[in-house]
Formats: structure tokens, C-alpha cells, sequence
């Protein structure tokens, strides 16, 4: 049984986006096929977990080949679990794509390609989840990189360009680490197959194995934006739109926190890197939640959570034990929820408010009352508030830690405690300015209108939006701001002079962008696109009510890893491994 | 298996080249440099696979005396990738070069809006980033 479905979860999507590249003329067309698709996998992502849990790990050579020559995917607790969870998010964004593209048309994102792109991405996804190989696991890596790429600059203006080069290279150089790394454990150990991997590898001087460890860990540790090489993160992901953003948040680092783990536990069980994943895990809390207290912008608030909060996966991992894996498990398995809710809220926010600036929004509360519970919710599960899943999650990572019992499992302890409280101070902040004040308190007045006209002063002809009271603040850096505009009046004369006026120009980016808020302000939200983030923001509930029997299987799945044989039987059975 | 010191020459000195041009702010140097790391980690597989031998087709040739072919499909595999980004990134530079005239990695202008950012600008209207971007 398992035979046959484990290939689908990648098969499916690459042909699915096949045929929505045929049908890309007739949009109704490509949005039921691409729906389709993606419900039919996750229908088979739930009976592979199911099948899973019941059987334990079971592997499939691909094409009958025999197994340490073919490609072998591996279905086990972990796998199931991250591919449900991962499906299941993508459904809800294509879903919120589909809201957004019949609201808008397809002026800033061209769906024709982003559909097909879309499906690329999930078998990407897919693949890397159920590699049982390295070399597939890179592969599947490379997959889902080409489509974030491509969706990543989706329209190509000029700020996508900018943060989609960033993103490009980062990933590109992590890949070229993660190859050569396969090549040198080819080169020691004669094999690329995971469960031969992880008999061969111990068998290897004490020194290989660190060089090679640590290799693999640099380049997933790029993927999954651990401090110190998290920095490419905050700068490429806010720029493009909002349900690309959203499925990067969270999908693509929780591929590389998923690499991690198997790193860690199936191929370098000695837990020689512990100690240096424990203080990387500390400095990812702290660094990425003390950006995001300084950040102003929405989206950039949320992305520098995102990276904090990688540190609480890599906090459980780091601690080795069967509760620090489990808790970090399932706390993979909420933050991939509650990241992409709260990425699709933003979408929303900008929609309504016209900007994802903190310091111009107000009063969304008022103008948009569901909008802002679907952002209340989320954020307090995220800040780790009872009894929310991220409350669960946090508290089984805290217990694990405390059980270790050493100085540095303590600093991990604190450091966790501390971010949560951060991560609390960083939200009710964006509740306080964005969706609680009433909107004449924002220093730019009437959001939507200041906004468009503050995107294109050059373009609106008047140049002044609303000043703020006359605030000793607001004097002081009343030159630095005109001296902006004028700066800002030049370039928009030298865009214009220079390129050919097409319509997607990068340059008239956020006038466009301001002059759409303006008109959509006063509409009604879609309720497509509000249903999806509904939709999602439920699920992170459900998440929350369904902690006891996902708690149980994060703690099977942790079991598993490792332990390690149920991973290496189930590829070789019971016999020698070759 | 005799070992060679040409290999490993070839290869550092790729790497080298490579990390070089990577490290410029100029994203047609950056490919150059991706390109001859995509090249180095090519022969670092090859290499990975032990000493030369004959063509791996049964048939013809004594399987003992037959080159590793599992490296050379890892090879192969890597080399479309490498290819498909490369494209990418090439069609990438074009783009930043028809909107900004200019093809260097591009800075966040958010970001320095935060970084000079003081206690007394806590309520500092949001300005409008600036379209264009020029060193």
C-alpha cells in the first residue's frame, strides 16, 4: 500500500504542474486542476502518516531497483508528519492565492505562472521529506530552490529583483556545500543511501566525521536560517507577495530544520555538534527576536520571528534526547502553521491598511474586527500564551531542557523564557499601533489615503502627505524627510527617463502598490482570501485541541530517530547491511 | 590507485577563484564565481569516484577494471542544475540591469532607514523607499 502512494506526494504535483502550464491560457481551468492536486496529495500525505504510525518505517525503491543502487524513499513517523503539516499549509495559501488572483486579476503576481510554480515547490517539498537517499535530498532540495526562485521574483520589480538576488546566491552557495559534502562522504564511505550512511559513517576516524557533520550542518543551517547564517532571511523574504511569502515562512526553513534532524540523529547519532548547535540555537532566539523589537514593518517583524523561533526547533534538536526532539518536532509541526497565518494576515493588513507599516496603520481593529481577531489569535499562540499550542510546544521544550540538567541546557532554558516574553512585547506592539489606536492617532492620519499619496508625492503632484502634530519628533526630522522626497522625486524622474514605461516597471513598485491600496481600501476584504486565512488560523486551534495525540506522535517519531534501526531495517530488513 | 596531486590542485584552485568572485559586489563576477564552484564540486564527485578506468558497460569491459559510473550521474544531475540556475541567474542580472541600470547586489534600504533610526523616531512617519538604488 505504502508502495504505491509514497511516490505520489511527488509525482502528483509535477504532473499536476505539467498540465496547469497546458491549461495556462484558461485560469478557472488551472486553479481547479492545481486544487485538485493538492487535496488529492494531501489525502495521500494523511493515509502515508497513518499507514505510517501503524507500520513504522517502511521504504519504497523507486522503479524496482535494488536498494543501495536505486533511489529509495523512506515513509517513517517524521516524514508523514512533516509532509501533512506541510501539504496541508500549502493547500491553505493556494487557496488564499486563488482568493487573491480573481480579486486582483493577475497585475502584480501572473498566475499562469505561479500555479504551475506553486506544485513545483510542494513536490520539492515532498521529495526532500521522503528521501531516503542524500543525493535525492539534495535534489529535492534543488527543486524546491528553483521554484522559490521563481517565485520569489514573480513580476520581476525592481525590490523583488533586489531581495531575490540575496536569496538566490545564499541558497546557491548553501547547495554547492551541501554537493560537495555528498561528495566527500561519497568518497569515504563508498555510498549516498541514508541507512547505509548511517552504518558506514561510524566506522570513520573521529575527525571525518566532525568535517563532514559540520558541512552538512553549514549548509542546512543556511536553509534553515540558523544564527550566524540567518542574515539573507529578513532581507528576501518580505518583498514578495504575500502567499509566496507566507508558504516560504512556513515551508523552506522547516525543510532545513528537517534535514537537521536527520543529520543529527540517523547519520551523526554521536552528538559531536551539540554543544555548538546549543549556543547556535540561544543566539538564533535572541538575535532574531531583538531585529525584529527594532523593525517597523509587518512583514520584516514577522520574518526576524521567524528566524527567533527557528531557535526553539534547534534548542530541542541540540539537546538529543527523545522529549528535546519530540518537543521540537512538534513544535516544527506548529510553527509552520502559525507562520504562514500570520504571513497571510499581513497580506490582509496590507490590503486593508494599503501599507504593512506599524507606524501608519491604525484602527484596523475597528475597520476590520475579524481581520484582527484573525491576527490576535495567531499572535498569541505564537508569543507562546496558554493554552495555545506555541504555550505546549515551548513548555515541553522547557521540560526537556531542565531534564538535560547541564549549565548550557539552563542558558538554553532562560534564553527561551526570554524570547517568548520578547516575542510577546514585539506583537502586542504591532496590536497596540496597527489594530488598537484609534486611526487619527497615527501619525500619518487617514492610513490608506497617506499612504498612496506618501508611495508617489512625485506622481499625486501635492508631495506633502498629512504632516504629523507639530511634535518636536516630527520637527527634527523634517529635513532629513523632505531632503528624502526630493531624493526620491529625482529617481522617479530618472526611472522614467530611462526605461521604456512598461507596465510592470519596478520602479512605480510601491506607487502602484499605493495607488491599488487606495482604491481597494474602502472595499470589503475578499472572502476568499479571508476564509483561507480563517481557514489556517483555525487550524492553529486545532493544533492546540489536538495536542495530546500529536504530542504522542512527535514523541514516537523522536523514538524512532533514535533509535535508528526502524529507519535502517526498514530499508535493508532485518539483515546485514551491505 | 595512484594518486594524483593534479586533481586536487585543480580543484583548490577552482575554489579559490570561485570564493573570490562570489565575494564581489557584482552580480556578473558572482555567476563567473558560482560557475567555477559548481565546476570545482564536479571534479571533486569525479574524483570521489577513485581512479580512471574503462567506460562502466557491461559487456565489453571486466566490471574490476570499469570507472565508478555512480559519481558520473551524480555529475550529470549537478551539471543541469548548476545549468538551470545559472540561466536564471544570467536572465536575473538582465532584469536588474533593464530596471536599475546596474547589476550589483543591491543594498536594503530598509534596513538603513532602521539602523539610523533613534529612541526620538519611535513615531517617525514611515517614509517611501526609494525606487532606485545607486552606490
Amino acid at each position: 500500500m505504502i508502495g504505491v502512494l509514497a511516490p505520489l506526494p511527488v509525482l502528483l504535483p509535477l504532473l499536476g504542474a505539467a498540465g496547469a502550464l497546458l491549461v495556462g491560457r484558461h485560469p478557472r481551468v488551472q486553479r481547479v486542476l492545481s486544487l485538485t492536486v493538492l487535496t488529492t496529495v494531501l489525502a495521500v500525505a494523511v493515509a502515508l502518516l497513518l499507514l505510517a504510525d501503524r507500520h513504522g518505517a517502511t521504504s519504497v525503491a523507486v522503479g524496482g531497483w535494488p536498494v543501495p543502487l536505486g533511489i529509495v524513499l523512506v515513509v517513517d513517523r517524521l516524514a508523514g508528519l512533516m509532509l501533512v503539516v506541510a501539504i496541508t499549509v500549502a493547500l491553505g495559501v493556494l487557496v488564499f492565492a486563488v482568493g487573491q488572483g480573481s480579486a486582483d486579476g493577475s497585475e502584480a503576481t501572473p498566475l499562469s505562472i505561479f500555479h504551475p510554480t506553486f506544485l513545483v515547490l510542494v513536490a520539492g517539498v515532498s521529495d526532500a521529506f521522503l528521501a531516503g537517499d542524500l543525493f535525492n535530498l539534495y535534489v529535492g532540495f534543488e527543486i524546491l530552490l528553483m521554484a522559490s526562485y521563481v517565485l520569489l521574483t514573480l513580476g520581476g520589480t525592481a525590490s523583488r529583483i533586489r531581495g531575490g538576488i540575496t536569496y538566490v546566491i545564499v541558497s546557491l552557495t548553501s547547495s554547492l556545500i551541501f554537493l560537495a559534502a555528498i561528495g566527500l562522504i561519497y568518497a569515504a564511505t563508498g555510498t549516498v543511501n541514508m541507512a547505509q550512511l548511517a552504518v558506514r559513517l561510524q566506522h570513520l576516524p573521529a575527525g571525518i566525521q566532525l568535517l563532514l557533520q559540520s558541512m552538512l550542518l553549514v549548509a542546512f543551517g543556511i536553509k534553515a536560517a540558523v544564527f550566524p547564517l540567518s542574515a539573507w532571511l529578513p532581507d528576501s523574504y518580505p518583498t514578495a507577495p504575500a502567499p509566496v511569502t507566507a508558504v516560504f515562512a512556513g515551508l523552506l526553513t522547516k525543510v532545513g530544520v528537517y534535514a537537521i534532524i536527520r543529520t543529527q540523529t540517523l547519520l551523526f547519532p554521536g552528538g559531536a555538534l551539540d554543544g555548538v548547535l546549543i549556543w547556535a540555537a540561544l543566539a538564533t532566539m535572541l538575535i532574531g527576536i531583538l531585529g525584529a523589537v527594532a523593525q517597523t514593518d509587518l512583514r520584516r517583524i514577522l520574518s526576524f520571528t521567524l528566524v527567533s523561533h527557528i531557535g526553539y526547533m534547534i534548542f530541542g534538536i541540540a539537546l538529543g534526547t527523545t522529549a528535546g526532539l519530540a518537543g521540537a518536532i512538534f513544535y516544527v509541526a506548529h510553527h509552520i502553521a502559525i507562520q504562514t497565518t500570520l504571513f497571510l494576515v499581513a497580506g490582509l493588513v496590507e490590503r486593508q491598511g494599503g501599507t504593512t507599516s506599524i507606524e501608519r496603520l491604525g484602527g484596523l481593529a475597528a475597520s476590520a474586527p475579524l481581520l484582527a481577531l484573525l491576527f490576535f489569535v495567531p499572535a498569541l499562540n505564537l508569543a507562546g500564551i496558554p493554552p495555545f499550542s506555541g504555550f505546549i510546544g515551548k513548555l515541553g521544550l522547557l521540560e526537556a531542557g531542565v531534564a538535560v540538567g547541564s549549565g548550557a541546557a539552563y542558558a538554553l532554558v532562560a534564553g527561551s523564557v526570554v524570547t517568548s516574553l520578547l516575542t510577546l512585547v514585539v506583537v502586542s506592539r504591532v496590536w497596540t499601533r496597527a489594530f488598537w489606536r484609534p486611526p487619527t492617532q497615527s501619525p500619518a492620519g487617514d492610513t490608506a489615503a497617506a499612504a498612496a499619496a506618501d508611495a508617489m508625492p512625485a506622481l499625486v503632484g501635492a508631495g506633502a502627505p498629512g504632516e504629523p502634530d507639530g511634535s518636536a519628533a516630527g520637527r527634527r526630522s523634517e529635513g532629513r524627510r523632505a531632503w528624502r522626497r526630493a531624493a526620491w522625486r529625482r529617481h522617479a524622474q530618472v526611472a522614467r527617463a530611462s526605461d521604456d514605461g512598461a507596465s510592470d516597471d519596478g520602479a512605480s513598485d510601491d506607487a502602484v502598490a499605493g495607488s491599488r491600496a487606495r482604491g481597494r481600501a474602502d472595499r470589503p476584504l475578499p472572502g476568499i482570501m479571508l476564509g483561507a486565512t480563517a481557514g489556517m488560523a483555525t487550524l492553529t486551534v486545532a493544533l492546540t485541541v489536538l495536542a495530546g495525540p500529536l504530542y504522542g506522535l512527535a514523541h514516537r517519531a523522536a523514538g524512532d530517530l533514535l533509535d535508528r534501526t526502524p529507519y535502517i531495517v526498514s530499508v535493508f530488513g532485518h539483515g546485514e547491511v551491505p | 590507485m595512484t594518486p594524483t596531486v593534479l586533481l586536487p590542485v585543480l580543484i583548490g584552485g577552482l575554489y579559490a577563484a570561485g570564493v573570490y568572485l562570489l565575494l564581489d559586489r557584482s552580480l556578473t563576477r558572482v555567476l563567473l564565481g558560482v560557475l567555477l564552484l559548481g565546476n570545482a564540486t564536479n571534479l571533486l564527485l569525479l574524483s570521489a569516484g577513485g581512479g580512471s578506468g574503462v567506460a562502466p558497460i557491461l559487456g565489453p569491459a571486466d566490471p574490476t577494471s570499469m570507472s565508478d559510473p555512480l559519481p558520473q550521474a551524480l555529475i550529470l544531475t549537478a551539471i543541469v542544475i548548476t545549468f538551470g540556475v545559472a540561466a536564471f541567474v544570467l536572465a536575473m542580472i538582465h532584469r536588474s540591469w533593464r530596471l536599475v541600470r546596474e547589476e550589483v547586489v543591491g543594498t536594503d534600504e530598509e534596513d538603513r532607514r532602521i539602523a539610523v533610526r533613534t529612541a526620538t523616531d519611535a513615531d517617525d512617519v514611515a517614509l517611501p523607499r526609494r525606487p532606485r538604488r545607486r552606490r
